[in-house]
């Protein structure tokens, strides 16, 4: 169980006079639902956006599953293994649902030009699988029916679950999340906290950034609090609600 | 419930005839339309050539969303390989080398031989239509590696400047060396001979080609080669789009970013769009080339550019039929102009008031204007899936087709 799968060390990040991130490091096991906390402007999605490949780092060491992977380019980190969402949704408007997912297959499938253009037996063969596989994931999230809508006319949170289906059909060892509970309500947020541990249990790990503390504090197993581009804490989620470092960032010094 | 249509996931079966039917039409057409003279097969020559250019075009600008606005630059490439390589005019080429750099120039007549120093390079549509294809496809992607991170405006004026380039250099090449012999253009291009038969009509004939017993005025056959080499077009386009590739191109449209997120090497598959796009726009050059018997830098200015990206825009982007329609309309319009109007004008007040080229870029202007409010996504867009919410499962089961396809 305590394999690490993502070990991050030393991440820098650097914008001009801006310090995003100064020495972030990071540990992940295997099958954790691993947060990331911290006030609007901490450096959160910054640091997601370096461990994927969207940014380049001033200094940092990454390893996946034991082997250093180089975040130089996104396409590159996701053949590595790593999926991601956004923050602001990102999909492919106008694709059907089903489309949408079917890209996500994209890394893991080889038929090119010949391929189309033949569709021979293997190019056919490879190309009922993903629909096939697509149709599944679609089914795991829970948007089934909505396989033939076009992506934009889907309700915000059923765009939020095909965003994450998607994620999953580059089969990622570590699925990273962006504050995928943003502009939820209740109900929806419940929905999305049974699919997270749903995802668990199938033996993913995920890394999740999230502003709602609550939600966060019952799902997570382990929590990265980043203040200004540092790590100020880490820790299971009852240590880091005791922190009084974490409590200063949150609520203010007078506290 | 649509009667001619080509939504071949919703309605197969429609398809399948409408696809029929039209092929009929178009067959039947050159027999039909040579009783009123040759004009009118010519003017459907020329618009093959265009529907070819236009789904060329709608690869780049409409699956892949890349605005290019020098496309016309691959047309000319294609035409001007059709040229060097099926005309006397590689000799000239050599016996300019030998006259500005004799060292250079007598090597190559020795590599080349004595029949290409006399004759020039003469190959046959087997080679050239590959070999332009593949030298446009090689130029789509030199021309577009130095665009890969430019995007809407910015990559639409690089391209605009590419195409002038080409124009440009075709214009030029005729010194110090003269390879395309300049402004003058490139002179007696081979027609086209298919299995020994030359496209242009056997010589005396008044250009009758004489096929399995059947005698057919020159510009039918070209008809037929045009029409077999856009179905080839078609078929490519629709293969591609309905594949891995062909989302990837559309993932890139829809956002660059989520695309690279999820592992499309957006490079490579950028480049692959153009290269495609390309080649097809090179097999319409060469056809052009031979077609006409002649080429120059004129045909290829920024008004050709425009002209193909017009016919992608109005006609649908994106969607095959579509761009098919949109390049019949305006490649034919002008010259049903030239056809109808100025004969109109003398017939009716006995002068000429509006001149059909002036009537032409009026009427392109404002059925711009027009398609642009009434129907910006084109003529025949894509069929939307949300325009008719009831029309997901026509079948009244909840996506079970999916499961099982």
């Amino acid at each position: 169980m305590s394999n690490t799968l993502l070990k991050i060390a030393d991440v820098s990040k650097r914008f001009g006079g801006l310090q995003a991130l100064s020495g972030v490091s990071l540990k992940i096991d295997e099958g954790q639902i691993y947060g990331l906390i911290g006030p609007n402007g901490a450096g959160k999605t910054t640091f997601f956006n370096v461990i994927t490949g969207l940014y380049q780092p001033d200094t940092g060491s990454f390893e996946l599953a034991g082997k250093p992977y180089s975040p130089s380019a996104p396409h590159a980190v996701a053949k590595a293994g790593i999926a991601r969402t956004f923050q602001n949704i990102r999909l492919f408007g106008d694709m059907t649902v089903l489309e949408n997912v079917m890209v996500g297959c994209h890394v893991r499938t080889k038929q090119t030009l010949l391929g189309a253009v033949l569709r021979h037996k293997a190019a056919r063969d490879e190309e009922a699988a993903i629909r096939k596989k697509s149709q599944q994931l679609l089914d795991f999230v829970g948007i089934g029916k909505f396989a033939s809508r076009t992506a934009r006319h889907l309700s915000y949170g059923d765009q939020r679950r095909l965003e994450i289906a998607r994620a999953l059909a580059t089969e990622p060892q570590l699925l990273a999340l962006d504050e995928p509970a943003a502009g939820m309500n209740a109900t929806e947020k419940l929905g999305l906290r049974e699919l997270l541990v749903k995802i668990q249990a199938e033996g993913k790990t995920v890394l999740l950034i999230e502003h709602d503390v609550k939600l966060m504090m019952g799902l997570c197993d382990r929590l990265t609090v980043l203040d200004y581009g540092k790590p100020i804490a880490e820790g299971v989620p009852a240590d880091i609600q005791k922190n009084p470092a974490v409590i200063e960032a949150y609520l203010g010094a007078s506290h | 419930m649509a009667l001619f249509t080509f939504d071949k996931k919703r309605y197969p079966v429609q398809t399948n005839v409408s696809l029929v039917v039209t092929l009929l039409l178009l067959i039947a057409f050159p027999f039909i339309a040579s009783q009123f003279g040759n004009s009118w097969v010519r003017i459907m020559d020329i618009a093959l050539l265009y529907i070819m250019l236009a789904l060329g075009l709608n690869i780049v600008v409409g699956f892949a969303g890349l605005l290019d606005l020098g496309y016309i630059a691959f047309y000319a490439i294609g035409a001007y390989t059709a040229g060097l390589l099926a005309s006397p005019q590689f000799a000239d080429v050599l016996q300019s080398f030998v006259d500005t750099y004799p060292t250079l120039g007598h090597f190559l007549v020795s590599v080349s031989g004595p029949d290409i120093t006399q004759h020039g390079i003469h190959l046959t549509i087997w080679v050239i239509v590959p070999l332009s294809a593949f030298i446009a496809a090689l130029f789509g992607a030199l021309l577009g590696a130095p665009t890969l991170k430019l995007r809407g405006d910015y990559l639409a004026i690089v391209t605009l400047g590419f195409g002038e380039i080409i124009r440009i250099f075709m214009n030029n090449l005729n010194a110090p060396v003269n390879i395309t012999n300049g402004p003058q253009g490139i002179n007696l291009i081979d027609p086209i001979h298919v299995f020994g038969i030359s496209l242009a009509g056997a010589p005396g004939s008044g250009s009758m080609v004489k096929f399995l017993g059947f005698s057919m005025p020159s510009v039918n056959a070209y008809y037929f080669l045009f029409l077999l080499l856009c179905i080839g077009v078609i078929f490519f386009s629709t293969r591609l789009q309905d594949s891995r590739l062909g989302r990837a191109w559309v993932a890139i449209r829809e956002d660059e970013i989520a695309a690279k997120a999820m592992g499309i090497n957006t490079r490579n598959v950028k480049l692959l769009a153009f290269a495609m796009g390309a080649s097809f726009g090179g097999i319409a050059g060469a056809m052009f080339g031979s077609f006409q018997g002649f080429v120059s830098p004129e045909s290829f200015s920024l008004t050709e550019s425009i002209a193909v990206l017009a016919m992608v825009v109005l006609g649908g982007i994106g969607h095959i039929p579509g761009v098919v329609l949109g390049g019949v309309i305006l490649a034919a319009l002008p010259e049903i102009l030239r056809h109808v109007v100025e004969p109109l004008q003398m017939s009716l007040f006995g002068k000429v008031w509006i001149d059909a080229e002036v009537l032409r870029q009026l009427l392109y202007g404002l059925a711009m204007v027009v398609i642009m409010l009434t129907r910006p996504a084109g003529l025949w867009p894509s069929p939307k899936h949300e325009d008719r919410p009831e029309a997901d499962h026509p079948h009244g089961e909840p996506a079970a087709d999916v499961v099982k396809a």
